[in-house]
């Protein structure tokens, strides 16, 4: 058996939910509680991946992160990076599918939390960035790590539009999804069983793992608070 | 918001009593024949409808189109077809086992080629099968062995000319051969491996080669009315047009043979 699926797997899925992780938070705090013309508009185009079907998404992809496709021409020419046939097809496909559950889950958790904390600490002289670390992320935190979850299982269980991007080259670009599609179609069950197993085993101990580090983080959190 | 869910009833309701209406206003009186069948038949059979409705006022035809395996699938577990047009003798012999084909009707009423096929961005593409061993490019794009018959071929002519060893790392396997075109066209692969007709259907590949039909299995087309068909002398009658020289005429073209 070829374990090579679930290394790449985890690599991917890993790489896209921090990268995922770090923007979704970015853009939910920047653009939360402002109203300004077009904010609708940037929104709509963050969700747009969401509703789309996946050969639709991993088309637009294509066209965008091809060979002749315009970022992916440019990359060519000055980074000598290929996107499209590689396993970094797949972390963009990963990025783009699980973006709109993070951004979602962490607009509505800085929106739902109380400003006057946050300005009590400005008036007070705290920094942006202070405010941000202190107040904002740990009362934010909840919905946030709802959105991680959400944003590793997606990324995790990515399958069509990386198929259309990465391709599918056996022991090169072949996540875990893939191998089980094509064990599927082609009647090899067992190997298909085999693979359902282990997405099931890391998608649920890794649930379990954020769960309970979470937990602990912010039992520590607020016990560090409380003695300062 | 008891407004708003009002409303969303209110539409419902009206489509589905639209959508009865229409049904029960046009088929009538008409007989219908329930065709499944490969997709890289879709144009030819769209035209062959047009003429065989035009020949039988009492009778339409519906379409059904997918993958031969998936359409054999379907009809195993109970769906409904009067004929099934295999792009693969395997999934009709399946269906012969389960007693589903009435197997006096069988009929082979095409064939298809594989072909090499490359964009008009590659400079000095190759010009055969052969050449693929020297030549310099990235990749190369085909349907997935296993699942897409098409695949299978292209593995069974590149070991015929033992280059699916050194060609592995460059093979991009698509889940369909709609997948391979879009590889092609758009320049991420620098060939394709596709069946005759199925580079008729785009004007953005072009092809470079045949392959030699020693070097594969024959890919024929099997069609059969099937053993349970509701109306099996109309069904009969469109096959008979479909291996007729109408149906030839118009096979051919569409890049069938």
């Amino acid at each position: 058996m070829d374990y090579s699926p679930l290394l790449l797997s985890l690599k991917v899925a890993a790489i896209s939910t921090t990268v995922v992780f770090i923007s979704g938070v970015f853009f939910a705090r920047v653009l939360a509680r402002k109203q300004f013309f077009g904010k609708s508009m940037i929104e709509a185009i963050f969700m747009l991946p969401l509703v789309l079907p996946p050969t639709v998404v991993g088309f637009a992809l294509l066209l965008l992160f091809g060979k002749h496709g315009w970022i992916g021409k440019w990359l060519i020419d000055w980074f000598d990076v290929q996107i499209v046939f590689t396993w970094l097809g797949a972390v963009i496909a990963s990025i783009v599918v699980s973006f709109p559950l993070m951004y979602q889950s962490a607009a509505a958790a800085f929106n739902s939390l109380d400003d006057r904390l946050e300005n009590a600490a400005r008036t007070l002289g705290a920094s942006e960035w202070r405010v941000f670390r202190t107040i904002s992320f740990p009362l934010a935190w909840p919905g946030l790590l709802a959105g991680l979850v959400l944003s590793f299982a997606r990324g995790l269980g990515e399958f069509g539009a990386t198929l259309m991007l990465a391709g599918y080259i056996p022991g090169k670009t072949d996540t875990i999804p893939m191998s089980i599609y094509f064990a599927v179609e082609s009647g090899q069950m067992e190997k298909a069983a085999f693979w359902v197993v282990i997405i099931v085993a890391l998608g649920f101990s890794t649930i379990l793992w954020l769960n309970w580090w979470s937990r602990r983080n912010m039992q520590r959190y607020t016990n560090e608070n409380r003695s300062r | 918001m008891i407004k708003f869910i009002k409303s969303l009833l209110v539409i419902a309701i009206v489509a589905t009593m639209s959508g009865c209406a229409k049904i029960g206003e046009e088929d009538m009186e008409k007989k219908e024949v329930a065709i499944s069948a490969a997709a890289s038949l879709t144009d030819a059979l769209n035209e062959l409808k047009i003429i065989f409705e035009d020949e039988h006022d009492d009778v339409s035809v519906t379409l059904n189109f997918g993958s031969s395996r998936k359409l054999a699938t379907q009809i195993e577990q109970g769906a409904t077809a009067d004929i099934f047009l295999s792009a693969s003798m395997e999934d009709m012999e399946r269906l012969k086992e389960h007693g589903l084909v009435n197997e006096t009707t069988m009929v082979e009423f095409t064939e298809n080629s594989l072909v090499l096929i490359t964009n008009k961005v590659v400079n000095n593409p190759v010009s055969s099968f052969e050449q693929l061993g020297t030549a310099r490019f990235d990749h190369i794009s085909m349907g997935e062995p296993d699942t897409v018959p098409a695949g299978r071929y292209g593995k069974e002519v590149l070991k015929h000319l033992q280059l699916w060893a050194p060609l592995r790392d460059k093979l991009v396997l698509g889940s369909d051969v709609r997948q391979v075109l879009t590889h092609v066209e758009m320049g991420n692969a620098d060939y394709g491996i596709v069946y005759a007709s199925d580079a008729k259907t785009s004007d953005k590949v072009i092809v470079v080669a045949e392959a030699d039909p020693s070097w594969h299995t024959n890919i024929v087309y099997p069609g059969s009315v099937m053993s349970d068909s509701v109306h099996p002398t109309e069904a009969q009658d469109f096959l008979d047009l479909l291996s007729g020289k109408k149906g030839r005429a118009v096979l051919q073209k569409y890049g069938f043979k």
